[in-house]
């Protein structure tokens, strides 16, 4: 609401034409020197990336430093190099339990919080807070040294362990936003209706979180995914995709781990770009009609 | 879009007017909140505990009894200080460096590309498109283009801007640029939270008061644009004096830029020197919370979250 109202002031005062002896001379380089910039930032922002790509395309056999000619081959035969697909799968399979998990519970927290009283709100705070705060070695170490004094053998299971803590504090962000933008009148109006608190759960209220969910899900399961300095605390002998790259990189990263983070990220990004567009035509469809 | 939530100026809109109070309050927080306990809280407990710890007499490499043994810090500080303050000062300066690139980026995304929904969206989806692509490979990427037989190199030595011999990798500059990169869309997004909405009619009463672009800019853009800098700030250079992947020696760092983060990695799983590492990073959280507090005071922002 209030945000819409801002862009409505912002094109009205657009609108009126700037006073125009007052104004300084502005030179060209205001008017496009912040474009030019843009454009050289993101080309920037893009240099690994593509690099990356590149060179999972690249025809060599250990070491994937030199260009040598292109080829498909890696990407044909991912799997190959069986590690490197372990790795991949084992990193998917802790994303999903740990997205699973911590959207569960911190959506639950999300909405308590914008929509209940209770003590202790502010230690509740300052508890989800205090995990972004803290840097990853430190969440890391201390997990490390908890399950050692609890004498809980590392693996994939202290993975997820780990990663849904830190992924609860984001969701948490993510959700709330949502939740205190969402009208109490609609609920009131199932109520109203008979319904059930259940079905007013899950027919008015979760239906309306949904994008703020799938928002969240999606961070969870990223930070998840690309998480290597908490995982190789509490990781013992299991290998994630980031931990794999990580030893690899010592003696040469083979050109399937390009393959499979390019493959990832053009899955991604594809995704959002469709998302986007589809918004961009719909707002558009909305403005037409309305 | 779902990074904004890194920022602490993400639009929250006016609270409900009632808050209830309910059970059903409890049976929605107790489970995330018992969760955070076990496995954010009493670790950190652990951790403070582990710092104190004494070698076992007799006993094995990496077994240790609990005790009251401070000396640690004394030891870990007179150690690492060195690492400790590099840390703090490679993150000081690869927050700077990421405010400066990430500020005109954010302005053009928030304030130029308004009226263009969505070139803005796709705009965001470029800034954080390196959270697309493995963390690691990209700083490796980014290790063979600034490697001697990079392009990089060579140019800068064409040009006689780099002496013969001269390496890039494994310098202070190879680790702080390793961070900015990292860390800039950490920086970007906040900010671009806070300009995009941005009041262009204060801006405009600026020039209408005859004050220079360069006064509106400071006194008015910079003021209203304050808690996206805060957020960008504090969630660039926490994970910046953390890190230990930018600096370490298979990526762009050597022995030369070992980070406090290095230092805990070595000590905790290498050497299974636990109270050392546990030691170290208390030290590191210390730091950071009087970093965060001193920040969230003198600035203002009360909400966190």
């Amino acid at each position: 609401m209030s945000v819409q109202g801002g862009t409505a002031i912002a094109e009205t005062a657009k609108a009126t034409p700037p006073p125009g002896p007052r104004r300084p001379f502005r030179l060209g380089v205001g008017r496009w020197g912040l474009g030019v910039y843009a454009v050289m930032a993101f080309a920037f922002l893009l240099i690994p990336i593509v690099y990356t790509i590149v060179f999972s395309f690249n025809d060599v056999r250990r070491t994937n430093i030199v260009w040598r000619g292109f080829t498909l081959d890696n990407w044909l035969n991912v799997c190959d190099q069986q590690e490197v697909c372990q790795a991949f799968g084992n990193s998917i399979l802790v994303a999903v339990v740990a997205t699973v998990l911590a959207t569960t519970l911190g959506t639950a927290m999300a909405i308590a919080l914008v929509r209940y009283r209770f003590r202790f709100r502010s230690a509740t705070t300052l508890l989800l807070f205090l995990p972004m705060a803290t840097p990853e070695v430190v969440l890391g170490a201390g997990l490390a040294a908890q399950f050692l004094a609890a004498g809980i053998a590392k693996g994939i299971l202290t993975i997820i362990l780990a990663h849904t803590m830190f992924c609860i504090s984001f969701v948490v962000v993510t959700v709330r936003a949502r939740v205190a933008s969402l009208d109490p009148a609609l609920e009131e109006a199932g109520r109203d209706l008979y319904a059930s608190p259940a079905q007013v759960f899950w027919r008015i209220t979760f239906p309306l979180l949904l994008p703020g969910i799938i928002a969240a899900a999606l961070l969870s399961f990223a930070l998840s995914f690309d998480d290597f300095i908490i995982t190789t605390f509490n990781s013992g002998a299991a290998v994630t995709f980031p931990k794999y790259v990580y030893t690899a990189a010592a003696r040469g990263i083979p050109a399937q781990a390009n393959v499979i983070a390019s493959a990832v990220f053009l899955i991604a990004i594809i995704g959002v770009v469709i998302a986007q567009v589809a918004a961009g035509i719909r707002r558009k469809q909305l403005a037409r009609n309305g | 879009m779902a990074f904004g939530a890194f920022s602490s100026a993400t639009p929250v809109a006016a609270e409900p007017a009632v808050r209830r109070r309910s059970p059903i309050a409890l049976f929605l927080l107790l489970p995330g909140a018992l969760y955070l306990s076990l496995f954010f809280l009493v670790p950190f407990v652990s951790l403070i505990l582990t710092s104190f710890q004494a070698p076992r007499e007799f006993g094995d490499i990496g077994q240790y009894d609990y005790a009251f043994k401070w000396e640690n810090y004394v030891a870990v500080i007179q150690t690492y200080l060195p690492h400790i303050l590099r840390s703090f000062g490679y993150a000081a300066i690869a927050t700077v460096l990421a405010l400066l690139f990430s500020y005109p980026l954010a302005y053009f995304i928030g304030v130029k590309l308004r009226r263009y929904p969505l070139w803005q969206a796709l705009a965001l989806t470029l800034v954080i498109a390196p959270f697309f692509i493995s963390f690691l490979l990209r700083t490796l990427a980014w290790k063979q283009i600034l490697s001697d037989e990079g392009p990089v190199v060579s140019a800068l030595q064409a040009l006689t801007v780099l002496p013969e011999g001269a390496h890039i990798t494994g310098t202070p500059v190879a680790v702080i640029f390793g961070l900015t990169y990292n860390f800039i869309p950490f920086m970007t997004l906040p900010i671009y939270t806070s300009l995009e909405r941005l009041d262009l009619r204060y801006v405009e009463a600026g020039g209408d008061l005859y004050a220079s672009p360069a006064t509106t800019f400071l006194r008015v853009t910079v003021p209203l644009s304050l808690p996206g800098i805060i957020s960008g700030t504090l969630l660039t250079f926490i994970p910046a004096s953390g890190d230990y992947i930018n600096a370490s020696r298979d990526f762009l760092g050597s022995t030369d830029t070992a980070m406090i983060g290095n230092v805990i990695e070595a000590n905790f799983l290498q050497l299974q020197n636990y109270p050392a590492a546990a030691a170290l990073s208390i030290v590191l959280m210390a730091v950071i919370l009087v970093f965060v507090s001193v920040y969230v005071k003198r600035s203002g922002t009360e909400e966190l979250l």
